[in-house]
């Protein structure tokens, strides 16, 4: 497959370079390459799901590898390979329940299965949905009846799954894994295009009338947020923080007037000073970790310790291609990226005061530009996703759902 | 010990802070240091200069604070020194002497045995003359008796000080009108006490007495109310019960006086209390102010509707105007209309520098000031600053400092003696100003320099916000004796003012890193100290200072690293402040709209009139005092929760009279 391996090789290029900005596009870029490799990949007849595995993995460690910071990538990788180990379960599940039909244990889960089995075009959602509902513990009424527990309830690695699938009816499911797979796939596109009107729906339960509201950095996912609650007739105010040294908060503030929303800019050294008259901090995250940390635009830190001095509700929207399975480990240093000195300081007017290590070898100035700054969960109020709310306490377990634990290391 | 104690009471000789010896030490060399040890400060022949403080008096000989009541005879009354005041006050000091006092008069006198040098040297940063205003004081409270020793600089002569006694007791007339007969049926049991203290000294119970008196008298007076102390003091009032009664004139004596003072230091107090800032909102106020400015202003159209309290005007269309007109204007004198242009347009920048600047042009305009005829100098030289600063306010709004500054300028021209003669009086008040300068400014820097300098340690990581010219002293100075560390510079926008920091420290050979603001919880994590500047600090113990300070003091609180204020006293201001939307500055709106986008080339032009975009440059903010570790200042090094002591306790001797 030459096409497939040139598009990686140029879109790893672009993760180098750092061409591609914002994790929304980097998550949609990469979900559409992954796609293109899963269907180009041959599969054999035996072990489709690990071929297919191996395939996603391979490009996504190249891809990860790429841009270690832009955890999008990571997560979106992951996202795709938990989709063909769903996908893979449930099609084995429902062999297994193809089989043991005469059982008639009255599963309700089985029963869907066996439905799904029969419509050719059942959706890929439906088919996850009910691959975990295989997993699901028994019901209520199972356990207490005593009833013998259906034999679908054990498969849990795919690879057993596999060699189970196998002494199945082959024919009718080798075409079927990879269609799923796909379907899959489109559906996380969709999914992660679609976050920010399923995130911004959420709005007009969050903004009220007259509140004013502190952003900072460039997000399309708040300014979705805002837009819907000024939609609906709410009057508010925002204040930009302007995010030095790239200035994303005018570009922000600018999209914002252009759609009638009350807007004043104001100094990133200011936030502490306006917070105080402030209803609301809410921010775009560029990933949520495990533990409810939040890697967002440099100067995130400072405004969410302010808003917690102040008791300002700090509210973090990230849709769910931006979480992250990790749990953090230094992530100030390490999840961070330091980018060119020459966003700060003009080169050609310090140029005299750069050479002045010569006597020690090393350089008397140094300028420090990271991306990225680090919110302990302990500062975050409230996480709002694509599903809803959530507590920082709880990211750990909406993470659970969208990945298997097989491929947390890759 | 008595709960009627009014608030009143004699400022006691404390010691406020943490002191580090800052005796020159051969391997601590002082920078710039203009004047020479205290052996030098010790062969002069004033006994002022023997007090501590006197190695941080520059050269020129400073005159000393005074207390206020006694500034009309103080100006006046050149005293040779061993002259028969002497006796007057060492009478004084005995009597009023306080508990665990140091003070130097007494040394001289030989009532005390003389102390060591190396007492003197650890005094030596707290006692900025209030041991002498303490002195001074007391000596004040017998009305023609304290002549101030501390102005023997001036030549002293038999006929002079009689003048000047004459017009003592002139001055105070018209100073505390009310108690003017008081005063003559107080004189004579007072003469009579005088000579006999003179010859019996005044046992220990005797003058536990007079204290005692005092004290009462004070509470009495304050009951009273001010209004009514002057003719109390004729129908002498019961006196408390508990008051004894071992002499009888004393208590009336020292009532009246106390009382007299209860007077002016009510009149001090309504004085005192900070004029509320100008709203800019009260549509009456602002038209009133309009009509009198001599600058044009348009209001921006865009403002800010959370600071319309605060002027928000069009920039850049004055300072065309003004310069022109520089010629034609005769009401403002030229020195302080070069000044307010420079406010105006930014070239003069950092509290410090604005503050000299401010007063150097009024040292220049009342050089040049003569008084119209048939008017009164105090008055008219008075109305004239008052146009000069709202000039200058015009052209930027005060910073705390120079308020504090044209407080302590008309107090002093307040002050000034009814009989002296125009040219003296010019004289006067320009080595006031300049002693101001040296003394409040100048001098208090050096002293936060040797403070702050013994916290900084080998291998350390300093931070520093923005450009103090107080931390930049500091850094270079620690970098000079040898100590090895790091700098760290935090910046922002629009200013950009830590730039020119990094140029200089990085010339001088200092390890620097420079960041700006947003990434300061990325490199607070390396971080051991951070010091910062100050623009005033309120007496609540809040920090008024450039904006964004906060942000980088609340981040080093949450990274547990102590955050050191350096900060000058003069600065200090007794208002009260909780967050920094009340009272600020908004800088130039266009400062921010300007930003280096590369594909953002017509932004302004086309979001210029939108209504709904507004750019706001806060010049202030405020921070806390619980983000402040330690607050450095030429008294020490304090809590800020000491700040409303230091405002109460030295104010008024020191800055204001």
């Amino acid at each position: 497959m030459p096409d497939v391996q040139s598009t990686v090789l140029e879109f790893v290029n672009k993760l180098r370079k750092r061409k591609i900005e914002g994790s929304q596009a980097t998550a949609k870029c990469t979900v559409e390459l992954l796609r293109s490799v899963i269907s180009q990949q041959r599969v054999p007849h035996s072990n489709q799901a690990s071929a297919l595995i191996d395939a996603v993995k391979a490009v996504g460690e190249q891809l990860v590898a790429a841009n270690p910071v832009e955890l999008a990538v990571g997560n979106v990788v992951r996202r795709v390979l938990h989709i063909i180990r769903e996908e893979d379960l449930s099609l084995a599940t429902a062999a297994m329940a193809g089989l043991d039909l005469l059982d008639a244990s009255d599963d309700d889960g089985e029963d869907d299965n066996c439905k799904g089995v029969g419509y050719s075009a059942m959706s890929a959602a439906v088919a996850a949905a009910a691959a975990r509902s295989t997993l699901r513990p028994p019901s209520l009424q199972t356990l207490l009846e005593g009833t013998p527990e259906s034999a679908a309830v054990p498969y849990t690695s795919s690879s057993g799954a596999d060699s189970e699938s196998k002494t199945a009816d082959k024919s009718s499911i080798t075409r079927k894994l990879k269609h799923d797979v796909i379907e899959g796939v489109n559906h996380l596109i969709l999914e992660i295009s679609g976050c920010h009107e399923q995130i911004a729906e959420q709005a007009i339960e969050h903004i009220h009338q007259n509140e004013v509201i502190l952003t900072l950095g460039s997000s399309r996912t708040v300014l979705e947020f805002l837009c819907a609650a000024k939609e609906k007739k709410r009057a508010f105010r925002v204040f930009v923080a302007e995010g030095a040294p790239r200035y994303q908060g005018h570009l922000l503030a600018k999209e914002l007037v252009a759609r009638g929303l009350q807007t004043t800019v104001i100094t990133d050294s200011a936030v502490f000073a306006m917070i105080s008259r402030v209803n609301m901090v809410i921010i775009g995250a560029h990933a949520v970790m495990a533990n409810g940390g939040v890697i967002g635009p440099v100067g995130v830190n400072m405004a969410a310790l302010a808003a917690k001095k102040h008791a300002v509700p700090f509210v973090v929207l990230a849709g769910s291609h931006k979480l992250c399975p990790l749990y953090p480990h230094n992530p100030e240093v390490l999840l961070n990226e330091l980018r060119s000195p020459s966003e700060l300081l003009d080169f050609g007017e310090f140029s005299d005061c750069l050479d002045f290590g010569a006597g020690s070898g090393s350089p008397l100035l140094q300028v420090v530009n990271p991306t990225f700054d680090y919110v302990p969960p302990s500062l975050v109020s409230l996480f709002i996703t694509d599903t809803g709310g959530h507590n920082p306490s709880y990211m750990y377990r909406l993470i659970a759902d969208y990945y298997s634990a097989d491929d947390l290391v890759m | 010990m008595d709960p009627r104690r009014g608030p009143l009471a004699v400022p006691k000789v404390r010691r406020v802070g943490f002191f580090t010896s800052i005796e020159p030490s051969p391997e601590t060399p002082r920078p710039n240091r203009s004047l020479s040890g205290p052996a030098e400060a010790i062969t002069s022949s004033s006994p002022l200069s023997d007090s501590p403080s006197g190695q941080f008096i520059s050269p020129v000989q400073i005159p000393p604070s005074r207390h206020h009541s006694d500034n009309l005879a103080s100006r006046a009354a050149p005293v040779p020194v061993p002259g028969p005041s002497a006796f007057r006050r060492q009478l004084a000091n005995d009597r009023t002497l306080h508990v665990g006092s140091y003070n130097p008069v007494d040394s001289l006198l030989g009532t005390s045995p003389p102390s060591s040098n190396g007492e003197v040297s650890e005094d030596s940063g707290s006692l900025f003359g209030f041991q002498r205003s303490d002195s001074a004081k007391l000596s004040a409270s017998f009305p023609n008796g304290g002549f101030d020793m501390t102005v023997a600089v001036r030549a002293p002569g038999e006929s002079e000080a009689k003048v000047a006694t004459a017009s003592t007791s002139d001055g105070r007339k018209k100073n505390v009108e009310a108690s003017g007969e008081s005063e003559s049926v107080a004189t004579k049991p007072r003469k009579e006490k005088e000579t006999r203290s003179l010859k019996e000294k005044t046992s220990k119970a005797e003058r536990r007495a007079i204290q005692e008196a005092q004290r009462a008298a004070k509470a009495a007076a304050k009951g009273e109310g001010s209004k009514r102390a002057g003719e109390s003091s004729r129908p002498k009032p019961s006196k408390p019960a508990k008051q004894p009664q071992p002499k009888k004139e004393a208590p009336q004596v020292t009532s009246s006086v106390s009382e007299k003072r209860a007077v002016s230091v009510e009149k001090e107090r309504r004085m005192d209390v900070p004029q509320t800032q100008m709203q800019y909102d009260d549509k009456s106020r602002v038209d009133k102010a309009k009509r009198r400015s001599v600058v044009e202003q348009t209001e921006s159209k865009n403002k800010v509707e959370l600071f319309l309290h605060l002027p928000q005007y069009e920039r850049g269309n004055q300072l065309p105007n003004l310069s022109s007109n520089i010629f034609t204007l005769d009401t403002i004198h030229h020195a302080v209309y070069k000044v307010g242009l420079q406010h105006l347009a930014g070239d003069i920048a950092g509290d410090n520098a604005r503050c000299i600047a401010m007063l150097h042009a009024f040292q220049e305009a009342i050089n040049d000031y003569t008084t119209p005829p048939m008017k009164d100098l105090t008055m008219d030289l008075t109305a004239k600053i008052n146009g000069y600063v709202s000039f200058l306010i015009e052209c930027r709004p005060l910073s705390m400092s120079m308020g504090n500054a044209i407080r302590f300028l008309k107090n002093q021209i307040r002050k000034l003696p009814v009989d002296l003669s125009e040219p003296e009086a010019k004289a006067s008040l320009c080595s006031e100003i300049g002693r101001f300068i040296d003394e409040k400014i100048l001098l208090a820097d050096k002293v936060i320099v040797q403070h702050a300098v013994t916290k900084i340690r080998d291998g350390e990581v300093l931070l520093t916000y923005g450009f103090s010219c107080v931390v930049e002293m500091i850094l270079l100075y620690a970098h000079e004796i040898g100590r090895k560390f790091r700098v760290v510079i935090v910046d922002s926008r629009p200013n950009l003012e830590g730039q020119k920091l990094l140029r200089r420290l990085v010339t001088r050979g200092l390890d620097c890193t420079y960041t700006h603001i947003n990434a300061v919880s990325y490199i607070m994590g390396e971080v051991t100290r951070v010091f910062l500047g100050a623009s005033s600090i309120f007496s609540n113990g809040t920090l008024y200072s450039k904006v964004g300070t906060a942000c980088v003091a609340m981040v080093a609180n949450a990274f547990s690293v102590p955050v050191i204020v350096c900060c000058e006293a003069y600065k200090f201001h007794e208002r009260v402040l909780l967050d920094s939307i009340c009272s600020n500055e908004l800088g130039d709106p266009d400062a921010i709209a300007n930003v280096p986008l590369r594909n953002n080339k017509k932004h302004s032009k086309t979001m210029d009139n939108n209504k709904n975009l507004q750019f706001l440059n806060l010049m202030y903010d405020s921070t806390p005092a619980e983000y402040i570790s330690m607050i450095v200042t030429d008294y020490g090094m304090i809590p800020p929760t000491s700040i409303p002591v230091i405002v109460r306790e030295y104010r008024r001797e020191d800055l204001l009279l």
